[in-house]
């Protein structure tokens, strides 16, 4: 085997290569044959590293050098200075120059100080492409241990008492889960995983799909060996084309080593692994909308009971764990129950993955131990808020969730607190929003998403999201009324309490959380018809400040329907009944002349 | 004959072949619904009428059942899109960072609505929620290129390199 002295970590994730990190790649090839170093210098193509706001990432060992938001031109420098005469290139590095006097630079840098990385332990180091990789990083041995040391009782015992809980949303208690399944009767069983992420605004399963998909592969053949199944079913979003071609990829090459497929690692266990395709539904991410989908109809979910765990797929036995879920059971097994409950909090053990993303400076990918607070997060790791904002609100769970406003920030994150909050975990999106974000407009947003992704089954869900959303856009439309703020809470309650599916169940979420805490902008929509954040485009107007305007003129030629009149030494104004509040001419003044009239 | 979209050019259509071909391969799976759909759709660029009656004919479903699958769905198209297919991601995190703006700014400038193509066939509008680069919002995917971190000002460009193409 080749032995290099040097490695070039790419990211190839989803967030680099639409920064250019391909491109980069292959300057990094030229060079490295240019300076004859293509023998000494091995490149790989990683998984997400979890920084893609400043990517293109590239990550430089044995050093652990972390170069961001590298440049197509700044490969050759990097090659020169750093491969050639051993010289780290420090205004690319993370965290800046100071970075550059220690070694392992990538344990200083902020973002990754406080984060513990036990689901994304391979990702961005491993090159997920390659099987061998991960099995040089303890890869398939929690299988081998699995079959060759324990029976399925003890698996699943392990699981349990390691106290992993379910990362897709629920926070449902994952030994338990297998435990139901395991103790049916029936020959056929399936194991499901859940890729769906349908989140708007979260991207932790897709990296770990697209950074160490096998980890997922070893998990779920761990899966079936504990409740006696021999089939599996990956669903994932179709939405994620380099996912879906690295699970491809990993399946193939888990077949190749006898690692799915009929004798597993000779021991006669037998485990096989199929792909299916989502069609951009959000309501297949449900448990049981998402097996009526690999059964091949209109993703609509079914009433519980019966359970999966009883009667899933093809009305077998499942058990169906979210990506995340899944990536942290190797782990488990190998370092021990006690390990994995050793880290977290009482009743939430381990750590979580978010998608930390919205007004915040390190927009990313980070896995922190439950309980860190949301503080740690949003100023430690994520760098605070641009442009000296304000922090207002962390949304959390997607449109199942809510909101934590800023008089919160130091509550812990776990699942139990933020249920408290009237928020929830949910699968880990995490979005920041500062001052100029209006909630209302939020939690329509959210209404809009959840009435378009309503499948229609059950009326309340489908009349009574919509019967919200009118009234939502009712108030953000500045035509509010007198006890439409009563009407959603009561809407809300009935939803809540009549849905089919925990879609409708959990669509008033957004709309109460934000009520809760945000009342006052509720009610000066409604009452004073004014916009506090000045976002609804109805209650507000864009005005020219005759003091300090200088009649330059740039504002009316930028306005897209010519509502901006003036000339020389006269100040300029904008014709409001023409105006479509583009925000275009506040954008590009020069002199700060004009101002948003909320 | 051609199942869609008759064209001039002389040449045969071999997509109903390979139409053929897809549902053979699928038919003893089970669930070959969406898997068929999904490949036919890659094939044709939407999923008119005559293809799913042909995959009704193949896998022996109901045509109102292929229907009402397509329908649901939002990867799964009736209409024929544009050569490039431009997505607007209106997931929170683009959202929250402005990328309705980018949406308004694209309808101004191609001159057609969300769901819409362009007279020519170069453009086809929609949006999407979340393409999973949220780190780079606000995002757009023309066919299979991400574009992130966009502001108002690129759209213009990056559709006039597209028009050129
Ligand atoms: C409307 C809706 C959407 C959901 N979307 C997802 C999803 O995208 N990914 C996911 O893992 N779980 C999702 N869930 C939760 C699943 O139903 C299920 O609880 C989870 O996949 C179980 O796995 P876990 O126990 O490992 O979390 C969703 C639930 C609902 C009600
Ligand atoms: S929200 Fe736009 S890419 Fe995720």
């Amino acid at each position: 085997m080749q032995i290099y002295r040097a490695h070039v970590l790419i990211c190839g994730g989803t967030g680099c290569t639409s920064s250019g990190s391909e491109n980069v790649k292959k300057e990094f090839e030229e060079q490295l044959k240019k300076h004859h170093l293509e023998n000494e210098v091995q490149i790989v193509g990683t998984g997400c590293f979890g920084l893609c706001a400043r990517g293109p990432v590239v990550v430089v060992y044995p050093e652990g050098a972390m170069y961001t938001m590298v440049r197509v031109e700044d490969v050759e420098e990097i090659v020169t200075e750093h491969l050639l005469k051993g010289r780290m290139v420090r205004r690319l590095l993370a965290g800046g120059q100071e970075a550059g006097d220690v070694t392992q630079s990538l344990d200083k840098v902020d973002f990754f100080k406080k984060q513990l990385r036990i689901a994304l332990r391979n990702c961005g180091i491993i090159n997920p492409e390659d099987i061998d990789e991960y099995i040089a990083f303890d890869g398939y041995k929690a299988l081998t241990k699995v079959l060759t040391e324990m029976t399925p009782e003890q698996v699943i015992d392990t699981v349990k008492r390691s106290g992993l809980r379910g990362r897709g949303g629920a926070g449902f208690p994952t030994g338990l889960k297998w435990e139901f399944a395991a103790r049916q009767q029936n020959e056929t069983k399936y194991v499901c995983c859940n890729a769906d992420e349908g989140d708007p605004g979260a991207f932790m399963d897709r990296s770990v799909l697209e950074g160490d998909p096998h980890s997922v592969i070893e998990a779920m053949i761990i899966a079936g060996y504990a409740i006696g199944a021999h089939q599996g079913f990956i669903y994932v979003r179709a939405e994620y084309p380099i996912a879906v071609k690295r699970l491809e990829i990993a399946i193939g090459q888990a077949k190749e080593y006898g690692l799915l497929g009929k004798n597993i690692l000779g021991t006669g266990f037998a485990f096989d692994l199929e792909l299916r395709l989502g069609a951009g539904a959000f309501v297949c991410g449900e448990e049981t909308a998402l097996m009526t989908s690999i059964e091949g109809h209109r993703g609509e979910p079914r009433p519980r009971p019966p359970f999966p765990a009883v009667k899933g797929l093809w009305g077998k036995p499942t058990i169906l764990n979210n990506v995340e879920t899944f990536a942290n059971i190797p782990r488990i097994i190998l370092n021990g129950a006690e390990w994995f409950a050793g880290i977290g909090t009482e009743r939430s053990k381990g750590t979580k993955v978010f998608a930390m993303g919205g007004k915040i400076n390190n927009t990313g990918l980070l896995e922190v131990p439950m309980g860190t607070t949301l503080r740690e997060v949003i100023y430690d790791i994520g760098g605070g808020i641009p442009g000296g904002k304000k922090f207002k609100a962390a949304q959390t769970g997607g449109p199942s969730g809510g909101c934590i406003p800023a008089s919160h920030i130091d509550t812990p994150i776990e699942y139990d607190t933020l249920v408290q909050l009237g928020s929830m975990m949910g699968s880990g999106g995490l979005i920041v929003m500062d001052e100029d974000t209006c909630m209302v407009d939020i939690a329509r947003y959210f209404l809009d998403f959840t009435v378009d992704e309503s499948c229609g089954k059950c009326p309340p869900c489908r009349i009574g999201t919509k019967r919200m959303l009118e009234i939502l856009e009712r108030i953000t439309g500045g035509k509010g009324e007198e006890g439409d703020i009563e009407k959603l809470e009561t809407l809300a309650k009935n939803i809540k309490a009549s849905a089919l599916c925990a879609l409708g169940q959990s669509a008033p979420n957004p709309v109460l959380s934000t009520l809760r805490y945000f009342r006052d902008e509720y009610e000066a929509h409604v009452k004073e018809k004014r916009c506090p954040a000045g976002v609804c485009k109805a209650m507000m107007k864009y005005v020219i400040n005759a003091d300090s305007c200088k009649s330059c003129g740039i504002c009316a030629k930028n306005c897209p329907v010519g509502a901006i009149e003036g000339e020389k030494k006269v100040p300029y104004r904008i014709d409001q009944d023409k105006c479509i509040k583009c925000g275009t001419c506040m954008e590009k003044c020069p002199f700060k002349a004009i101002f948003k009239n909320v | 004959m051609s199942v869609a979209g008759e064209c001039c050019c002389g040449n045969v259509d071999t997509r109903e072949q390979k139409l053929t071909e897809i549902i053979e391969k699928y038919k003893n799976t089970k669930g070959a619904l969406i898997p068929v759909l999904h490949e036919a759709q890659e094939l044709y660029g939407y999923l008119p009428l005559k293809v799913q009656k042909k995959i009704s004919e193949g896998l022996d479903v109901p045509l109102a059942e292929i229907y009402g699958v397509v329908t649901f769905y939002t990867q799964f198209s009736l209409n024929a899109k544009g050569k490039y297919k431009i997505q607007v991601c209106l997931g929170t995190a683009c959202y929250v960072k402005g990328s309705s703006k980018v949406l308004d700014k694209l309808r101004e400038k191609l001159g057609i609505n969300v769901g819409e193509c362009t007279e020519d066939g170069l453009f086809s509008l929609d949006a999407c929620r979340c393409v999973g680069a949220c780190g780079l919002a606000p995002v757009m995917m023309i066919n299979d290129d991400v574009y992130g971190r966009l502001t108002v000002d690129d759209v213009e460009g990056i559709i006039e390199k597209y028009r050129n193409k």
